[in-house]
C-alpha cells in the first residue's frame, strides 16, 4: 500500500542531526517520524507537495514519501476534510492542513456536522488531525490571522491542542497523529521560526499526551493560564512583575484547549490565589470564560481576587500595524493586569 | 516594439469600440503595470505591509473584461467583484491609484482605514465590492448581487472573477448554480493563468476545459486568449449584454499565464523560467495590445510614449503624496465592528486604568 521511504534530501533538518530546532521544524519532524513509524499517515492540503506548503512544514516530504502518501490537493476545504474522514474510516490516519487557518471555516461544516459526531452517531472513530497556521502578530490582516479555537471548542466530539515550544509541537503532533479522535492542531505562525525558541529535541521518540497542562514558570505570588504565542508574552510580562514588582508569577500553559487540564489550574490557583487568564483570541465567548468559570465551581474559596482575563477586544483581526497592535493582547497588558491582580 | 508609423488608412475598429476608448484601454493597462512596478519597488523598500502580489501578465484580460462594464460613478452602474490578481479591473471601474497605494501601505485615511489590505476595498457607487480572502466566496455574494437587478428590474449586470485554482471551492459550485437557476444577470470571469500558488491547473480539475463546466450548470459558456485584449472585450461585451437583455449567466474562460511567484514571497521555483520567458517575449498582453493598435493604424507609438510618460509622472506625484499618511489611530480597531459606536476598550488599556470598572 505505502511507498517505500526514500531518502530525505539534504537541506530538510530534523533532529538526527542534533541541531536546535525551531517550532517548524519540530512539527515536520514530528510528522515525518510518523509516517515512517506508521504507513497509514499520509498528508493532505494544498501545496503541500512539491512547494513543501505554505510555510514550508511539508518541505522535503513528498520525495521521502511520494505522492500518494503526500496528496495534493485542489483548493477544497470541504472536501478534503470530508476525504480525510472517509479515509479514517477504512483505517488510515489522514492529516490535513489547512494553508492558513482561517480557512478551517470554509470546511466548518464537515468538521462540526460530520466527523465531530460520526462516533456518538455510530459510524466509528475518525482519527484525523487538521493542522494549520494561525495566530497574528505578523500584520496578516482579518484572514491571515485568526484564532478560531473557540468555535471548535464549544464542539463535542473534537480535541484542540495548540502548543508553545518546540518540544511539545512535536510531541503534541505525535501524540495527535496516534489518537483515535479527530483533533485540530494549531500552530502559531508566530512561533514558527522564531530563534529563542530554538531547541534541541530528545533523539528517541517521545508523545506529549494530549490532555495535560505544563508549568512554564514556577510562582506563588499569582497565576497566568494561557497557551500558544501568548505564554512566551506572559514569560515577558512575568519578568517585568519580578524584576520591578518582586512578584512571583507562575505560568501554566495549557497545551491542549479541549479537553481542558481543569486539575493543573485549580492546583495551581489554590497555590497562588490569583488567576489572570490570557488569550490571543477575542474575548466573549473566549476560552477565558470557560476557564473561570471552572475555577469560580472548583476553587472558588481559595481565591483572594477576582478573576481577570485579558484578550483581544471583540472585533474582527485588523491590518494596520496600530491597529493590530491595539486588538491583540500586548506583554503590557498583561503586566497592567498581573499588577492590579497582585494588588487587589 | 517596433515604432510603425500608420501609414495606409485604419483599420476599423472592432466590437463597436472608438479610437478614443481603445487608447484609453491602453493608459488603464499602461497604469496597472506601472502602478504594480511602483508598489513592488515600495515593498522593497519595505513600505509596503503584509504581502504583495502582481498581475504581470495577465493584466491585459482584467482592463478589458471590466472595460466591458457600464461605468458609473453613481451606485447606478454594473457591479464587479475582483480578485488578488485584478487590480486592472478595479482601475478600470474607477478605483484610484492612490487608494490602492495607501490600501497597501495600511494608511488610515485608505479606503479600508486600515482594516482590511491591499485591493479588499469597496465603493458602491462606482461599482466594486471588494473580494475576501476566502477564495470562492464573492461568487454566491454577486448571485445576490445581480438577483437583487432582476428583482428590481434594474437593468445593471455584475461581473465576478474567480481563479483556476478557485473554481475548486464549494462556494463557486453553489454561487454559479444559484446564479444560473436563478437566470442572473452574471458574467463569471474563470482566470486560466496556469497556477494556483504552486499547483498547476491540472491538479484543480480533471476537465478540459472551464467552459465544459459551464453546460454542466446550464450557462452560456466562452473561451478567449486572454492576452488579446480585443478578444477578451469582446468576449465580455457579448456576454454583459446577453446578461443585460435577460440572458442569464456566461462563463468565460481566459487563458492567460502567471508570470512571478503567488505572491512577491514566493520564489516560484515550481515554475519553468522558459516558460515564464516564451510568455514574457512573444505573449505579453501590452506588447501584443501595442502592435494591434499602431498596425492597425489605431493609434502611433509618440502617442502611446506620451502616455506612458504622464503615467510615471503622475505615479510618483501621487506616490509621494501618499507617504506622509499617518497610519490609524490605535483605537479606531474598535470602530465599526456593529452599528452604535466603538466595541469596549479592555479597561487595562484605559488610561489611567480604573479596574474597578473593569
Ligand atoms: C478557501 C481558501 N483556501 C485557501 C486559500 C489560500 N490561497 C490564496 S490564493 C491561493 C491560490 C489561488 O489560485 P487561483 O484561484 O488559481 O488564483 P491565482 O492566484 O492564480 O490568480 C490559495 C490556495 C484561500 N485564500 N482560500
Amino acid at each position: 500500500m505505502a511507498t517505500a521511504t526514500r531518502s530525505k534530501p539534504e537541506h530538510v533538518s530534523l533532529t538526527t542531526q542534533r541541531k536546535p530546532v525551531t517550532l517548524l521544524e519540530a512539527i515536520r519532524e514530528g510528522l515525518w517520524e510518523e509516517m515512517e513509524r506508521d504507513p497509514s499517515v499520509f498528508l493532505m492540503g494544498e501545496d503541500i507537495g512539491a512547494y513543501g506548503g505554505a510555510f514550508k512544514v511539508t518541505e522535503g516530504m513528498l520525495d521521502a514519501f511520494g505522492s500518494l502518501r503526500v496528496v495534493d490537493t485542489p483548493i477544497s476545504e470541504i472536501g478534503f476534510t470530508g476525504a480525510a474522514a472517509g479515509a479514517a474510516h477504512m483505517g488510515m490516519r489522514p492529516v490535513v492542513e489547512m494553508q492558513f487557518i482561517d480557512f478551517i471555516a470554509c470546511a466548518y461544516d464537515m468538521i462540526t456536522n460530520y466527523v465531530a459526531t460520526s462516533r456518538y452517531r455510530g459510524s466509528g472513530a475518525v482519527p484525523m488531525v487538521i493542522r494549520g497556521p494561525s495566530g497574528g502578530y505578523v500584520r496578516g490582516g482579518p484572514f491571515h490571522s485568526q484564532n478560531p479555537e473557540a468555535a471548535f471548542f464549544h464542539t463535542p466530539g473534537l480535541k484542540i491542542v495548540y502548543p508553545a515550544t518546540a518540544y511539545d509541537a512535536k510531541g503534541l503532533i505525535k501524540a495527535a497523529i496516534r489518537d483515535d479522535d479527530p483533533v485540530l492542531f494549531f500552530e502559531h505562525k508566530w512561533l514558527y521560526r522564531r530563534p529563542q525558541l530554538r531547541e534541541v529535541l530528545p533523539e528517541e521518540d517521545y508523545v506529549v499526551p494530549i490532555g495535560k497542562a505544563r508549568t512554564h514558570r514556577e510562582g506563588t505570588d499569582l497565576t497566568i493560564v494561557t497557551y500558544a504565542a501568548l505564554v512566551h508574552k506572559s514569560a515577558e510580562a512575568a519578568e517585568v512583575l519580578e524584576k520591578e514588582d518582586g512578584l512571583s508569577v507562575e505560568i501554566i500553559d495549557l497545551r491542549t484547549l479541549l479537553p481542558l487540564d481543569d486539575e493543573a489550574i485549580v492546583a495551581s490557583v489554590k497555590k497562588t490565589n490569583r488567576l489572570l487568564i490570557v488569550h490571543e483570541d477575542t474575548r466573549t465567548g473566549g476560552i477565558a470564560g470557560e476557564i473561570a468559570m471552572r475555577v469560580s465551581e472548583k476553587a472558588f474559596e481559595w481565591l483572594d481576587a477576582p478573576i481577570q482575563r485579558v484578550t483581544a477586544i471583540d472585533a474582527p483581526i485588523p491590518y494596520s500595524p496600530p491597529l493590530e497592535d491595539y486588538f491583540l493582547p500586548q506583554t503590557d497588558d498583561i503586566v497592567k493586569a498581573a499588577r492590579w491582580l497582585a494588588n487587589y | 516594439m517596433a515604432n510603425r508609423t500608420p501609414t495606409k488608412r485604419a483599420a476599423a475598429i472592432p466590437h463597436g469600440l472608438d479610437r478614443e476608448q481603445l487608447l484609453d484601454m491602453y493608459r488603464l493597462v499602461r497604469l496597472t503595470r506601472a502602478l504594480e512596478e511602483k508598489l513592488e519597488l515600495l515593498f522593497k523598500q519595505s513600505k509596503v505591509i503584509g504581502g504583495l502580489f502582481r498581475s504581470l501578465g495577465q493584466e491585459g484580460e482584467s482592463v478589458a473584461s471590466a472595460y466591458a462594464l457600464r461605468r458609473r460613478d453613481d451606485g447606478t452602474g454594473d457591479v464587479l467583484s475582483p480578485l488578488i490578481r485584478n487590480l486592472g479591473s478595479m482601475l478600470t471601474v474607477g478605483a484610484r491609484p492612490d487608494e490602492v497605494v495607501r490600501q497597501y501601505m495600511a494608511k488610515g485615511d485608505s479606503p479600508a482605514r486600515g482594516k482590511e489590505l491591499n485591493i479588499h476595498f469597496t465603493d458602491y457607487q462606482r461599482g466594486f465590492i471588494g473580494q475576501i480572502s476566502p477564495l470562492g466566496d464573492l461568487v454566491p455574494v454577486m448571485a445576490g448581487v445581480t438577483l437583487t437587478f432582476k428583482q428590481r428590474g434594474e437593468d445593471r449586470v455584475g461581473m465576478v472573477y474567480i481563479g483556476d485554482g478557485a473554481t475548486s471551492t464549494g462556494a463557486f459550485h453553489e454561487g454559479i448554480n444559484l446564479a444560473a437557476v436563478q437566470k442572473c444577470p452574471l458574467v463569471v470571469i474563470v482566470e486560466n493563468n496556469g497556477w494556483a500558488y504552486s499547483t498547476p491547473t491540472r491538479m484543480q480539475t480533471a476537465a478540459k476545459s472551464f467552459t465544459d463546466k459551464a453546460a454542466g450548470y446550464g450557462v452560456a459558456a466562452d473561451r478567449v486568449d486572454g492576452n488579446d485584449m480585443l478578444a477578451v472585450y469582446g468576449a465580455a461585451k457579448a456576454a454583459v449584454d446577453r446578461a443585460r437583455q435577460g440572458g442569464g449567466v456566461t462563463l468565460i474562460q481566459v487563458d492567460t499565464y502567471r508570470r512571478k511567484g503567488h505572491a512577491q514571497h514566493d520564489a516560484h521555483g515550481y515554475m519553468d523560467p522558459a516558460e515564464i520567458d516564451r510568455w514574457a517575449t512573444s505573449n505579453d498582453p501590452i506588447d501584443r495590445y501595442v502592435a494591434t493598435l499602431t498596425e492597425n493604424g489605431w493609434a502611433q507609438a509618440k502617442e502611446l510614449a506620451t502616455i506612458d510618460a504622464r503615467i510615471d509622472r503622475e505615479l510618483d506625484e501621487m506616490i509621494a503624496g501618499v507617504e506622509p499618511s499617518p497610519l490609524p489611530d490605535a483605537e479606531e480597531a474598535r470602530t465599526d465592528v456593529v452599528s452604535g459606536g466603538p466595541v469596549a476598550a479592555p479597561w487595562y488599556r484605559l488610561s489611567p486604568p480604573d479596574p474597578t470598572k473593569a
